[in-house]
């Protein structure tokens, strides 16, 4: 799914110098066809590690992690991390001709307080990138790189946070939709999607109050594409949840102008074997609303999937978990009770 | 009735379109002058925040290269990498079509503080301003640019003149520069845990941000003359409105009896008349707007080539003047008017339904009124000194040069009194007794006009006296700094060793100029290493030393500071200042510095080594007697670029030329300001040629002609304009030495040293009498060519 970030990334890319623009004029400048990018087919055939580095032929491509950590007093915390490439033009060119952008959002989640920060950068001068082997993924003196992306280390710094951790895969990756082309809407757009989600991570967070040493799951993002989605789409709601079981569910719903919704997402067990559930298979509904950065977000939600017999609640760790970037969205770790306990991820955007 | 009242209100103006048009022009020429100044000093500071706004250069801090131009792009990137927030700003020149076109090459994506202009290019601001790669221009070179470059330009009023603006890679191709960076911006906030920058980037300095452009503070005495220009013609403008206003409504005291006998209520009569008078106001001040920015266009070239030649200060030459100008133009024309009006007014209000009218009773009543007015004047002295000696900060200097001015205004009618007093005493022949008696009984009629006379005769003294002292002071300053022949800017400490090499015999003396920012009691300022020799011994002299001030500085037992820091920090030679930790040394001798904006610390070239040890000289200056022979020998041996040298008699020639551009804005404005007085005295001239007929034709009947009666008119003016220069002379001084030694200290923290120009005085005196001769020519004319009917029908009712 994250298909629909597509068109959150569009519209921050042409508001980073122009603040007042809505985002959904953003669309104007760009329109929605491929405009001589690359466009995903179906029965992609991934070659690794080349496809952990960036494929500068398509529009946009990030990588995307987030964390659920606990400190030695077993307090929740969380961590995101993540790089984005967003091309004015298809391709490479030298130096400052380079057609790439690179931007990239940190942040760590306390059950108090929420630490955010961002970077951009333009391709082809060395101050952002991604090479494949070895792994390195960088911006300024952030950095995720290591021999191969299953050991890795992990760094960013804002005004008033820090942390450095290493990161170890234990499990394989996992794609979702058909073997990793993840169909988008009925019209058909896609992106090419797999995940990473068997991180076990350990390291230092540096917190105003000062260090603190911690240890959880990751789960790693790889998506890239080249199509914005349609204009009837508000926002989004997305979930990456661990179950104490084992078994791992991403899931999201696209919020339509109409009141409808379309859902989508990945049933992951232990040994990484998936399952898809189409539109409709899963279904989330808001249960409680916090008033944060002057709007309304839904910050405890029901979640089922029948098919599964999942029926969670998932809660906010911070309800204030919000992203004063760019383009500012709510997103922050979560705890899962109900049929089946665990944490997880919860991204939530278009709430205005 | 209210029509009624109007029409005998407005046919006053008709009877009278002399005092009309005083009053217009009066007003018209007092805010022509006003605005015009505004306009200029307007013009000149919105280019500066164009230029700063844009680039950052005020707000943010500046990474710079510690010699040389140059930061090689890739210490941007290491720079970024190791955590630092900076954005990198390539800056160099065009020659755009004989255009001098300052190109300057932003990264919009890590430029701090936002992207300036690529906002506005289209729904897709950043994609248009990469892809595209457009050029954002100023207006007066776009045109230019866009004929010299393949690029799209985009002409935008709001950058700086002569700037243009785009991506750092489309500048450093077109300024072929690829890989090379100027200087970096940094973030008001940097990210926690950065490696300091001195171990990561030695080769480069922090230059703070108030410290890159301080443009604003620099040129700040250039228009602080302007401006002090601008209120004094003002004043001078508003008088001639008061003295209009006056007499128009005391001449009208008949006409109010009959109104209000008639049963217009005085609220209401009032009421109509401060309309009439605002209407007035509007189109005068309409009128001095227009004239203004006509003024401010004639004077601008002149402005501009001052501030580029001697700052460095880019202006725009074309005005641009907001809508806010315009207004404020008619605002200050309606507020001179009501402060002007205001005494008429509440005289109206208090005038009993039934007073008589007399138009002589105003000008008597002015000469009942001068004891008090001198008291007050008195008062105004007393409250100038106190500001002077007892208040701080530039208001408190500006309160008192205006309390120094009106003091003088309201006192002059009583010197001018006790002066004609004294003249008509000691005449023996009556013709002369009674010539006196008349002037003296004049006085009241024309102490306006001469109170304007002696304020724009005051501040002509003033400023020019100021300006004169100025220049006198910075060719001197010049003289002592410029001690070398040929200044020489290397690149580097290898190009340093090069050149030293190579002018080893060829040159008489070498010395290099070491620097080092810091901070010293408690102000950013910075230290100067010096090799002491003939060339400081022989030329620099001191405000305040104490002893061999140069053997101490060799020796390194002493320091030398500027005047700006001496003033600041209150440390004068005795008291000691602390260089460095543990490093305490006694002051020696204080210099001026004029135009710097930071305070300054001149210590021995040894003590310098100690104490700054990486820092190694990369500019020096060489003693020669032919500087244009060892120029080109070392431009010929490929040692230095033609552009690494600069020629001391050349820079000084320069400096002059700009001096003389800055004589020429003052001149022009002293002109204008005697047109404005002399305009004055004419105006009461004729306005009390037609009510003394009565008084002359009896000295006609008694046998004096018409013609000696007009001579006598002339002589009058003469002598008038004579006692006001004498007065002037004081008052001018008085105000030349506020202005430098009050107003300067605290706007620049330097005090310049006054020189009298008595040639100038006497210049300006002849011109002064001139003016009044020129204005009394006319009416003195007239009275010549009275008919003898007239001063006849004075005796008609008589007998």
């Amino acid at each position: 799914m994250r298909g629909d970030r597509l068109a959150w990334l569009l519209a921050l890319l042409l508001v980073l110098a122009c603040p007042v623009q809505a985002p959904a004029q953003g669309f104007a400048g760009m329109g929605t066809e491929a405009q001589g990018f690359a466009v995903p087919q179906p029965d992609p055939e991934f070659v690794f590690p080349d496809d952990h580095g960036p494929h500068p032929d398509y529009r946009i491509e990030w990588w995307y992690l987030t964390a659920n950590l606990t400190g030695p007093d077993g307090t929740a915390y969380g961590l995101q991390w993540t790089l984005f490439r967003s091309a004015l033009a298809p391709g490479e060119g030298p130096g400052w001709d380079s057609p790439q952008i690179w931007f990239a959002h940190a942040a760590i989640t306390t059950p108090q307080a929420h630490h955010s920060a961002e970077r951009f950068a333009r391709g082809g001068i060395g101050q952002a990138g991604v090479t494949a082997a070895p792994f390195a993924a960088w911006i300024d003196d952030w950095r995720m790189a290591g021999e191969t992306l299953e050991d890795v280390t992990l760094t960013a710094t804002g005004d008033d946070f820090a942390y450095d951790m290493r990161l170890q895969a234990e499990g394989p990756l996992v794609f979702h939709g058909d073997g990793g082309y993840s169909v988008k809407s009925a019209a058909g757009q896609a992106s090419y999607y797999y995940s990473q989600p068997f991180f076990r991570i350990s390291g230092q967070l540096t917190l105003p109050g000062g260090e603190v040493p911690v240890t959880g799951t990751a789960w790693l993002d790889r998506e890239w594409s080249s199509q914005p989605l349609a204009d009837n789409q508000t926002g989004w709601d997305w979930f990456s949840l661990t179950f104490e079981g084992g078994d791992k569910l991403m899931g999201f719903q696209l919020r339509q102008t109409d009141g409808t919704t379309f859902s989508s997402g990945t049933w992951i067990g232990p040994d990484g074997a998936t399952r898809a559930l189409g539109d409709g298979e899963l279904s989330a509904s808001p249960l409680e609303m916090t008033r944060v950065a002057g709007r309304d977000v839904p910050t405890r939600w029901r979640l089922q999937v029948p098919d599964r017999d999942v029926d969670v609640e998932v809660g906010a760790i911070n309800p204030d978990a919000w992203m004063h970037t760019s383009v500012p969205y709510w997103e922050g770790p979560v705890v899962v009770s109900g049929s089946h306990a665990g944490r997880g991820y919860l991204e939530m955007t278009g709430y205005e | 009735m209210t029509a009624a009242a109007i029409q005998a209100l407005w046919s006053h103006w008709r009877r009278n379109p002399l005092q009309l048009f005083t009053l217009v022009a009066g007003l018209a020429l007092a805010t022509a002058l006003w605005s015009g100044v505004q306009a200029l000093n307007a013009q000149a500071r919105s280019s500066y925040d164009a230029a700063a706004a844009l680039l950052g250069e005020g707000r943010f801090d500046q990474l710079v290269p510690r010699s040389g131009e140059t930061i090689a792009q890739d210490r941007f990137v290491s720079l970024r990498r190791a955590g630092w927030l900076v954005g990198p700003v390539v800056e160099g020149t065009l020659d755009a079509e004989g255009e001098r076109v300052r190109l300057v090459g932003i990264d919009p994506l890590t430029a701090p503080g936002g992207a300036g202009p690529i906002t506005q290019a289209g729904d897709a601001p950043l994609q248009s301003f990469l892809l595209d790669r457009l050029i954002f221009a100023h207006p007066d070179i776009a045109e230019a640019l866009a004929r010299t470059v393949t690029l799209r330009v985009v002409a935008d009023p709001g950058l700086a003149p002569g700037t243009a603006i785009t991506d750092i890679g489309v500048a450093q191709s077109l300024l072929d520069r690829a890989g090379e960076i100027s200087r970096l911006m940094l973030a008001d906030t940097q990210p926690r845990g950065r490696p300091p920058l001195d171990r990561i980037a030695p080769d480069l300095v922090l230059r703070p941000s108030q410290q890159s452009s301080d443009i604003g503070q620099l040129t700040g005495s250039f228009h602080l003359n302007l401006t002090a220009f601008g209120l004094l013609s003002f004043a001078v403008g508003i008088f001639i409105v008061h003295g209009a206003i006056g007499l128009a409504f005391e001449q009208r005291r008949g006409m109010v009896r009959t109104l209000r006998s008639l049963g217009l209520p005085l609220r209401h009569l009032i009421g109509l008349m401060a309309v009439e008078l605002t209407v007035i106001a509007l189109i005068a001040g309409g009128i001095g707007v227009v004239l203004g920015y006509l003024l401010a266009a004639a004077l601008l070239p002149d402005v501009v080539a001052t501030l580029e030649g001697l700052y460095g200060a880019q202006v725009s030459g074309a005005l641009n003047l907001q809508p806010s100008w315009w207004l404020s133009g008619l605002a200050i024309a309606l507020a001179g008017t009501g402060l002007a009006a205001s005494g008429a007014f509440w005289r109206i209000a208090r005038m009993p339904a039934l007073a008589t009218s007399d138009a002589r009773a105003w000008s008597m009543a002015a000469g009942r009124r001068h004891g008090l007015q001198a008291m007050a004047g008195a008062l105004l002295f007393v409250m100038a000194g106190g500001l002077v000696w007892l208040g701080s900060g530039l208001l408190a200097g500006f309160a008192g040069v205006a309390c120094l001015l009106f003091g003088a205004a309201l006192v002059f009618p009583l010197i001018l009194d006790r002066a004609l007093t004294v003249a008509e005493r000691r005449t023996r022949a009556v013709r002369w007794e009674w010539f006196w008696a008349d002037t003296r009984q004049q006085v009241p009629g024309l102490s306006l006009a001469l109170m304007a006379l002696l304020l724009a005769m005051a501040a002509n003294i003033g400023v020019s006296t100021m300006v004169s002292s100025f220049r006198l002071t910075f060719t001197g300053f010049l003289d002592q700094r410029l001690t070398s022949g040929l200044y020489v800017a290397t690149d580097d400490v290898a190009q340093a060793a090069t050149l030293l090499a190579f002018v080893e015999g060829r040159a008489d003396d070498v010395l290099p100029l070491l620097s080092a920012d810091t901070r010293l009691a408690g102000q950013k300022a910075e230290i100067l290493g010096v090799r002491v020799g003939p060339a400081y011994r022989d030329n620099w002299s001191f405000i305040a030393q104490d002893g061999a001030v140069w053997d101490r500085v060799a020796t390194g037992d002493a320091v030398i500071i500027n005047e700006q820091m001496a003033r600041r920090a209150d440390l004068w030679p005795g008291d000691t200042l602390p260089l460095a930790p543990g490093r305490d040394l006694p002051i020696a001798g204080v210099v001026s510095d004029y135009g710097n904006p930071i305070g300054q610390a001149v210590i021995g070239e040894e003590l310098f080594g100690a104490l700054f040890p990486e820092t190694r000289a990369t500019r020096f200056g060489l003693r020669t007697q032919a500087p244009d022979a060892l120029r080109e020998a070392l431009i010929d041996a490929g040692i230095v670029q033609a552009g690494q040298i600069t020629d001391q008699a050349a820079l000084k020639a320069f400096s002059m030329g700009v001096f003389e551009r800055t004589f020429t804005v003052t001149a022009a404005l002293n002109v204008l300001t005697l047109a404005v007085a002399g305009f004055a005295i004419l105006m009461s001239l004729l306005t009390l040629a037609g009510m003394r007929i009565p008084q002359l034709a009896p000295a006609w009947a008694l046998g004096l002609t018409r013609r000696e009666l007009g001579r006598l008119e002339l002589l009058r003016a003469v002598i008038l304009a004579a006692l006001t220069l004498v007065v002037a002379v004081p008052l001018g001084l008085a105000l030349a030495w506020m202005l430098l030694a009050v107003i300067n200290v605290e706007a620049f923290g330097w005090r310049l040293p006054m020189f009298l120009f008595p040639t100038d005085y006497a210049v300006l005196g002849a011109l002064a009498l001139s003016a009044a001769m020129a204005a009394a020519a006319w009416p003195a004319l007239r009275l010549a060519r009275t008919p003898p009917s007239h001063l006849l029908k004075v005796f008609a009712h008589e007998g």
